[in-house]
């Protein structure tokens, strides 16, 4: 069993508040957490909760109201290629190709040090990772949703990111796709090393991917609830682990919190 | 006036043939060819129907296409010529027939490109010279106004400042402008190319602002994340995804600049379908009128059509899961 001892992420006392039309909505308080290099999180809660929102303060993509975000013992200050994001509505260029799309992102991280033959080989490569070489020339219209999540994650990995942020990215995914696209997944990231955190609303998909789960309670001013230590042998076989007893136990622990303790109330509007 | 043009007869036809699309969907590989069907179904010949690429792809003969496609346009076309007919008896004459016309129309046509000084040229002439004019005030117009429409599109500043201008000046029949532009220019053709220029201008920066402001934030965030530089941004990201509406804008212009080219010619004279048909009142040649009507007509139709065709081109499927 590995062990993460690192600091790599680091979370402090953040706070976040929106400004709408009927006054600040505090989405996330106090929250702190940590993630090591190497190490597979998933934030875990019912929908409305602000996971989202912590991963687009993770990303960049915007800024907290409180608290500050550490990367390597660097202030996060907006969204840059390390911390490369899958997005839940995978966001391909449509005019662009699966491999223009990937081309892009390799082009803007590795133009500077590297010739054009090998920004193409990087290229390919990612979408050959991603079992997608045959669709290379085709535009997002033309492939299915699993590819283009495919695609998404390719244009992620061949940043070589020091940190991968996935929102939901199987969330519109059917069931079969989606634990196909969860084995690569756990594959590629079992290669590549990645520092990955993952937003999810799907108990499985926590337990089978990540070393642990961060679950969050309900909003508004959501914070960080439980953390559950996934310890379960990688790699990891969907079908062995279907009947093991730990794997059911940690499943049993994350819907107990969601279901029980944080039973998700309707707002009263 | 502007929206007299738009709503052609080509925006209902998709509807019509609704039971070959799926079919056409399923054989795949042929988008292109689909599309092409489907946006303007009527203006095709029936023959050149039948050779299309996405033939193959449809059900053997369909006698609906007939139906729905041949019949209706070919009644209307009967229906205004009846309407003619029973105009020329109820008014003794002062308007010519449709039979009479037509056997003007194919003498005209046979010699199109005659000049015989500048009073007197063929109806060629004239409509290019026409064209002509609305290709420099257009051109020049799109020269200017993509770039100002991305402008305000991208920089609410600017947006907020540009606004109440395009708001106040926008109504402005475009042939208010014209006496500012005799008067500046010095010059008939200037003043019409000029009168061009402004009334093709506001559906550009419009259009063009509008399609900057809907740019998904999704795009937006991902050049965010990839860190992209501002040039980047507007090639890869911005230009591809406003480029539809930007035809839109184009494509508005050009039906609006018709419109004002023939008018300001018959203000400003020379040579141009316009200035002929205020030529042909003089002579009180009604013929002549009613085959410039035509004439005109069928010109902007043609344009009409080009652009549609252009945008389709230019037009991606928007990103769903």
């Amino acid at each position: 069993m590995t062990s993460f001892t690192t600091k790599y992420i680091e979370i402090q006392g953040v706070a976040q508040t929106f400004k709408t039309r009927k006054g600040p909505f505090r989405a996330l308080q106090n929250i702190n957490l940590t993630v090591a290099k190497g190490e597979f999180v998933a934030l875990i809660g019912h929908s409305g909760c602000g996971k989202s929102t912590l991963l687009n303060l993770i990303a960049g993509l915007t800024t907290p109201t409180e608290g500050s975000l550490l990367c390597a013992n660097r202030e996060i200050a907006g969204p840059g290629p390390e911390r490369a994001v899958v997005f839940q509505n995978h966001s391909l260029l449509p005019w662009l190709t699966c491999f223009e799309n990937v081309y892009l992102a390799v082009e803007r991280v590795f133009s500077e040090t590297e010739n054009k033959a090998q920004l193409k080989a990087r290229t390919d490569a990612a979408l050959a990772m991603v079992g997608l070489t045959a669709a290379a020339q085709k535009r997002p219209g033309e492939i299915s949703g699993g590819m283009k999540q495919r695609v998404g994650i390719a244009r992620a990995l061949s940043m070589e990111p020091k940190v991968l942020l996935l929102d939901e990215p199987f969330g519109a995914l059917d069931a079969l796709t989606r634990a196909k696209l969860q084995d690569e997944l756990l594959q590629i990231v079992a290669t590549t090393q990645s520092t990955v955190v993952m937003v999810t609303h799907d108990v499985d998909e926590a337990v089978l991917l990540s070393d642990r789960i961060v679950m969050m309670t309900n909003g508004p001013s959501a914070t960080i609830g439980e953390v559950l230590q996934v310890e379960l042998p990688r790699p990891r076989s969907r079908v062995a682990l279907a009947e093991d007893i730990r794997y059911l136990g940690y499943r049993k622990a994350v819907i107990d919190f969601l279901y029980t303790r944080q039973g998700h109330v309707e707002k009263a509007a | 006036m502007v929206s007299a043009v738009f709503h052609s007869p080509l925006e209902a036809a998709p509807a019509a043939r609704g039971g070959d699309k799926p079919k056409a969907r399923d054989a795949g590989p042929a988008p292109s060819a689909t599309t092409h069907n489907m946006t303007n179904p009527s203006t095709i010949p029936p023959a050149a129907q039948a050779a299309a690429p996405a033939a193959p792809t449809r059900a053997p003969w369909d006698a609906s296409f007939l139906w729905l496609a041949v019949l209706p346009p070919l009644l209307g076309l009967g229906l205004l010529a009846l309407v003619w007919e029973l105009v020329f008896m109820g008014t003794g004459g002062s308007i010519p027939s449709p039979k009479d016309t037509l056997a003007q129309a194919v003498q005209i046509f046979s010699d199109p490109f005659y000049s015989k000084g500048p009073n007197d040229q063929g109806v060629g002439w004239n409509v290019l010279s026409s064209l002509k004019r609305v290709a420099m005030g257009f051109g020049m117009a799109a020269v200017v106004g993509i770039p100002v429409g991305f402008m305000i599109g991208r920089f609410n500043f600017l947006s907020r400042m540009f606004n109440p201008l395009i708001s106040l000046l926008r109504p402005v029949s475009p042939l208010a402008w014209l006496p500012i532009g005799l008067l500046v220019f010095k010059g008939a053709n200037p003043a019409a190319i000029w009168t061009i220029f402004i009334c093709s201008i506001w559906p550009m920066i419009i259009n063009t602002a509008v399609g900057v402001q809907r740019v998904p934030q999704d795009y937006m965030n991902v050049a965010r994340v990839l860190k992209l530089s501002e040039w980047k941004i507007v090639t890869k990201i911005l230009f591809p995804a406003v480029l539809p509406y930007m035809l839109t804008g184009v494509r508005l212009a050009v039906g609006t600049a018709w419109l004002v080219i023939v008018a300001a010619e018959m203000l400003t004279g020379g040579v141009g379908i316009g200035f002929w048909v205020w030529d042909e009142w003089n002579n009180l040649n009604v013929k002549n009128i009613i085959i410039a009507i035509f004439v005109i007509g069928i010109v902007g139709l043609v344009l009409e059509f080009a652009l549609i065709k252009l945008a389709t081109a230019f037009t991606f499927e928007e990103v769903k899961n």
